[in-house]
């Protein structure tokens, strides 16, 4: 028997939505409330991990690709924004020889250029992955993030396998300030919510459509006409990108980062956090990613080995439900066809 | 008449085997060809090497009198080439319509659309619903795909293969695993559209291939040993021998 079988009480996909809503949006009241400002960061970090998560419940509920590299793209954004700040609080130049260009602090500057740059290393590593198909793309994509790790801790301008401290918080011009946690949390709320809503419309779009196609049956659609391939590619470069936009925001958020966040083990992490909360809807990665961080938060304050735990639950939930925590609450099959 | 389809001296090989042995055929524009064969002698092989599924070792494919022989799939699809699998290879978690839909967005060649939804443009809805209508799935259209019957789901490739408002239709055995009441509605369906369309197809069934085919080829050992009218096939000696020896009593059926 499988839990999605078993009657439990049960929630609509939009009594969810809005209930993850409207307590993403009031829990810094309750946290003020009850006077644990903790857990305003520890939401933070989950919706960052939510936005990572996303980006991967996006190509592999959608479009069948399981990618071992989320973690990667997310650590080259982190980086960029790394790499800017650092050398706007020194003065330093970004780049200099011939031509000097001068760096700069300001999100509105970093951000995009971290989605760009984690978009262009998901465009390249797409181009040699998305040939193969099932075992082997997940191999490659293992193996390229693997590269990119180890380019990382090669990089000792940047603190090489130490990582490096954030120097100051992207800035917004004096509108934001990043420095305060409320600002924080609700900069990740709004960047949360906009990555949900375009990927919501992206899935139902002619483009989604092609995608879901593909998932289901690749040869067909191209017999049908398209070329798979420039799909798949474009959808893979996206999800690099939002990956490196979530990057931007963490490196923020623990003012540091290391090559040890884009292990491979980091990426298979956020696996789990979009099979738990399931892969065949765009709300199960975000359910996903804040039952994984909660149950590490609540469990690794009963005893460091907390993945003892951790571990089985993930395996009932894999072998029971299928559809993970978004088919258990909502008793919902899958939408991704 | 000029020839839509032409394939010259065919060659496939995998590894030692010579799935497709120096085949020559040509399809004339209007006709329904019909391609048949004894099991194993590589009609499903010459089909994809045909839409472009698998590379020939050797030989010259041309359609309209342009050389496709290197041309990707979907762009064959583009030109006028559409095809029917002999497994039905619909989308099985789609509806009947959404199924008709996609194959007349990757016939618009407008796929870079990101934000509106795709499942309520008319432009792809209307043309997929006067699909479903000529194929008779009208009233099926919101089932999902999986729910259909076998013989509706024959149906829907076809109104899938259609979408592309194709000038050659390539049939993979459209009557395979299908009941008499089943059969007999598609066949119907094929004399239709043979009325407007080029029709190469593959097919076991011998009443189907007598009423609908203006010329049959046949094909043993991946190459074609003889083509010609139906009466021509059926008194042909080599043919007899070759192919009908043993499968008389299907023959006389």
């Amino acid at each position: 028997m499988r839990i999605n079988d078993i009657s439990l009480p049960r929630v609509s996909p939009r009594v969810l939505f809005v209930l993850m809503s409207a307590g993403l949006l009031l829990l810094p009241v309750y946290a003020q409330l009850i006077d644990v400002p903790f857990y305003i960061t520890l939401v933070s970090r989950m919706m960052i991990f939510a936005i990572i998560a996303l980006s991967l419940g996006f190509i592999l509920g959608f479009a069948g690709m399981v990618c071992f590299g989320q973690a990667a793209f997310a650590g080259i954004g982190a980086y960029v924004v790394l790499v800017f700040n650092h050398h706007a609080a020194t003065g330093t130049p970004l780049v200099s020889g011939p031509l000097t260009l001068h760096s700069t602090a300001s999100a509105f500057v970093t951000w995009p250029m971290a989605m760009l740059v984690s978009a262009f290393a998901a465009f390249v590593i797409g181009v040699f992955a998305l040939r193969t198909r099932g075992v082997y793309f997940i191999m490659i994509t293992l193996a390229f993030a693997q590269m990119i790790y180890f380019f990382f801790i090669n990089l000792k301008g940047y603190g090489g396998e130490d990582g490096m401290r954030l120097s100051g918080r992207s800035t917004f011009s004096g509108l934001i300030d990043l420095g305060d946690q409320l600002t924080f949390y609700y900069v990740t709320l709004a960047v949360l919510a906009l990555v949900y809503f375009l990927l919501r419309r992206l899935v139902d779009s002619r483009f989604g459509l092609v995608l879901r196609g593909n998932r289901q049956n690749e040869r067909r659609m191209a017999a049908l006409g398209f070329s798979t391939m420039k799909f798949k590619l474009v959808a893979f470069t996206m999800s690099g990108a939002i990956a490196g936009l979530a990057g931007a925001l963490m490196v923020n958020h623990g003012e540091f980062i290391s090559p040890a966040f884009m292990h491979w083990v980091r990426s298979s992490d956020i696996i789990a956090m979009v099979v738990l909360g399931g892969y065949a809807n765009l709300m199960g990665p975000v359910l996903g990613a804040g039952i994984i961080l909660g149950l590490e938060d609540v469990l690794s304050s009963y005893t460091e080995h907390w993945q003892i735990i951790y571990g089985p639950l993930l395996l009932l939930v894999v072998l029971f439900a299928r559809r993970g925590m978004y088919g258990i609450v909502t008793g919902r099959g899958a939408d991704n066809d | 008449m000029t020839d839509l389809l032409e394939v010259k001296a065919l060659h496939k090989h995998f590894g030692g085997l010579a799935a497709t042995n120096n085949l020559n055929l040509a399809v004339r524009k209007g006709e329904t060809h019909a391609l048949i064969g004894p099991n194993g002698a590589g009609k499903s092989t010459l089909m994809n090497q045909l839409t472009g599924e698998i590379a020939p070792s050797q030989g010259q494919i041309l359609f309209d009198g342009l050389d496709i022989t290197a041309l990707p799939v979907h762009e064959r699809t583009h030109l006028g080439m559409a095809r029917s699998y002999q497994l039905t290879t619909i989308f099985q978690g789609f509806s009947a319509l959404e199924n008709v839909m996609l194959a007349v967005q990757g016939y618009l060649r407008k796929s870079f659309r990101f934000w509106e939804n795709a499942r309520k443009e008319k432009a792809l809805r209307e043309p997929a619903m006067a699909l479903l209508e000529r194929v008779g799935l009208l009233q099926r259209a919101d089932v999902i795909a999986d729910n259909l019957a076998h013989g509706e789901q024959r149906q829907l490739e076809l109104a899938m293969a259609l979408a592309s408002k194709p000038r050659l239709l390539l049939l993979d055995e459209p009557l395979a695993g299908m009941g008499s009441e089943d059969s007999l509605r598609i066949i119907e369906l094929l004399a239709e559209l043979k009325k407007s369309h080029t029709l190469l197809l593959i097919e076991h069934d011998m009443n189907a291939i007598f009423s609908l085919a203006d010329r049959v080829s046949v094909l043993v050992y991946g190459t074609v040993i003889a083509t010609g009218t139906v009466d021509e096939i059926k008194v042909n000696p080599e043919v007899q021998t070759a192919y009908l020896g043993d499968q008389n009593e299907e023959f006389h059926a």
